[in-house]
């Protein structure tokens, strides 16, 4: 009986607040056929928004990828002082809100920022412009590759590296050869988590972006814009396309999902 | 060098514009009529979201672990979807269900209410997902000890299952009160955003931004860091001293 109970506040807790909500918005989104959100998706500010954020995940994902395994052995296998410091540091992006992130951002490249003297007299833009909001990304999504790696690196200890280098294999030999396989399913599974944290970017990307539609407006900012000038079509249908995305990211979770996790 | 680049140098930066009016400038900043109401709303309600996470995490992390029933795997993956999902297409879903066209009859936008379920739907999986491991490796020999010592079902649950799950709430749930604190994308369409009622600290700072006050912007924000960065900090004691206590 008990348990039933249980099942059932689980579930319902779960359809209330999950379920339901998701399923109104695709239901919303078809209700009067394919042609109204497909026209929707295919309007002028809406690919180009679409187009946007893809090309920002594409700078992101490979920069946390390859600096975020870079972070992960130097916060394993290396020593160096302030290494709790630096622990603490690569959870923060976690902990903060992105609006806060964005300003912060905005203090530092912005008109009134440390570098904004310099960058206006060379004439370069970061704020309101594609680089700052590619830098805003970057720093949103930079925990995860690092967070899923470093477990990962802990457990499968040094031997095998030791091992490789005591027969004359290079540093670069054994991080391609032996380390780099060894942790291919952590670092896939932390792609995946921070491309779907930069395509869902909103807060961060929000401040520096400058809203110009047609021009630094991203998917999720797309979305809010037409929420707001009452194009609620508009605003599902980006929508139902960002939720595909992220379903795909699901699946794509589960299948890289660290093998001690599967039950 | 990259993690100073990326993240140090941006905060460094925010600390230090926060600080250029002087230590009045920052008080009269943070202390401003408006800025204390949304402050203080979202500390309370991020209080109020880690407390039922606490209970509706872990019921759903047992059901998880120790029921067993037909599409069990989708319900697990589902646990994700916050995660997935942009938190203004969540902000969205909501507004669709419980805002002012609401087929079922609740309108819950511009409330209070709007934004505590926000906050609750981003912050499902924290709790799930810190507690399933743990429940999952817990020996089952101590249970099935005290059931055959004549203990109830609740009895055990209190006693042995729950003070063994403590350190994996708690990390949950700090994790969940950082989230929910810094939360953006999704209260922003469905709380309406009225100044003394339902706006909360990120929104105060977002407008802030906007209207070209940068300096109360970076003041707020220096108070939201130093709260994340001290909730990081509890979450980093709180795994060492469950790890001593394991072995």
């Amino acid at each position: 009986m008990g348990r039933y109970l249980l099942r059932f506040a689980g579930l319902g807790y779960l359809a209330v607040l999950l379920v339901v909500p998701v399923g109104l918005v695709f239901w919303r989104t078809f209700e009067h056929g394919l042609s109204a959100p497909w026209h929707a998706v295919m309007t002028h500010d809406a690919r180009h928004a679409f187009w946007l954020t893809i090309l920002i995940a594409l700078v992101a994902v490979p920069a946390n990828t390859v600096f975020g395994v870079a972070l992960a052995l130097a916060i394993v296998r290396r020593r160096f002082p302030g290494k709790g410091i630096v622990n603490a540091v690569v959870d923060l992006p976690l902990a903060l809100s992105p609006v806060v992130i964005g300003l912060a951002l905005l203090l530092l490249y912005g008109r009134l920022g440390w570098f904004g003297p310099f960058l206006d007299r060379h004439g370069i833009q970061i704020v309101f412009a594609l680089p700052g909001m590619i830098l805003a990304t970057i720093f949103v999504s930079l925990p995860f590759v690092v967070r899923e790696v470093v477990p990962v690196l802990r457990e499968i200890g040094t031997e095998q590296e030791q091992a490789a280098s005591t027969l004359g294999a290079s540093g670069f030999q054994t991080l391609v050869r032996i380390t780099l396989p060894a942790i291919r399913w952590a670092i896939a599974y932390g792609v995946v988590l921070t491309t779907a944290r930069c395509l869902g970017e909103f807060g961060a990307v929000s401040v520096v972006s400058g809203r110009l539609a047609g021009k630094t407006d991203t998917l999720t900012l797309y979305v809010q814009d037409q929420f707001e000038s009452f194009d609620l079509t508009g605003a599902y249908a980006a929508s139902v396309l960002l939720a595909l995305l992220a379903i795909a990211t699901l699946v794509a979770m589960n299948v890289f999902r660290p093998k001690e996790e599967i039950r | 060098m990259y993690l100073g680049f990326v993240v140090l140098l941006p905060l460094a930066a925010l600390v230090w514009r926060s600080t250029r009016e002087g230590g009045h400038g920052f008080w009269q900043a943070i202390s401003a009529p408006e800025a204390v109401a949304a402050t203080k709303l979202t500390f309370v309600a991020a209080f109020a979201v880690a407390a039922i996470n606490a209970v509706m995490g872990t019921v759903l992390a047992w059901v998880l672990v120790r029921d067993r029933f037909l599409g069990q795997g989708i319900v697990n993956a589902l646990i994700d979807l916050p995660f997935a999902l942009p938190t203004i297409v969540a902000g969205l879903t909501l507004v669709a269900l419980y805002g002012p066209r609401s087929p079922v009859g609740v309108d819950a936008a511009y409330t209070r209410w709007a934004i505590l379920l926000a906050l609750l739907f981003v912050t499902l999986p924290f709790v799930v997902r810190t507690v399933q491991p743990t429940l999952l490796e817990l020996d089952r020999e101590m249970e099935e000890a005290a059931v055959s010592l004549g203990a109830g079902k609740l009895t055990v649950f209190r006693r042995i299952v729950l003070p063994n799950l403590v350190p994996a709430i708690l990390s949950g749930v700090a994790l969940a009160y950082a989230r929910a604190i810094g939360e953006f994308g999704s209260v922003v369409l469905i709380t309406g955003n009225l100044p003394f009622k339902t706006e909360v600290a990120s929104v105060y700072i977002y407008g802030q931004i906007q209207s070209g006050a940068p300096g109360t912007a970076a003041a707020v924000s220096v108070l939201l860091l130093a709260v994340s960065l001290g909730v990081l900090l509890a979450i980093g004691a709180l795994r060492r001293w469950a790890w001593r206590h394991d072995g």
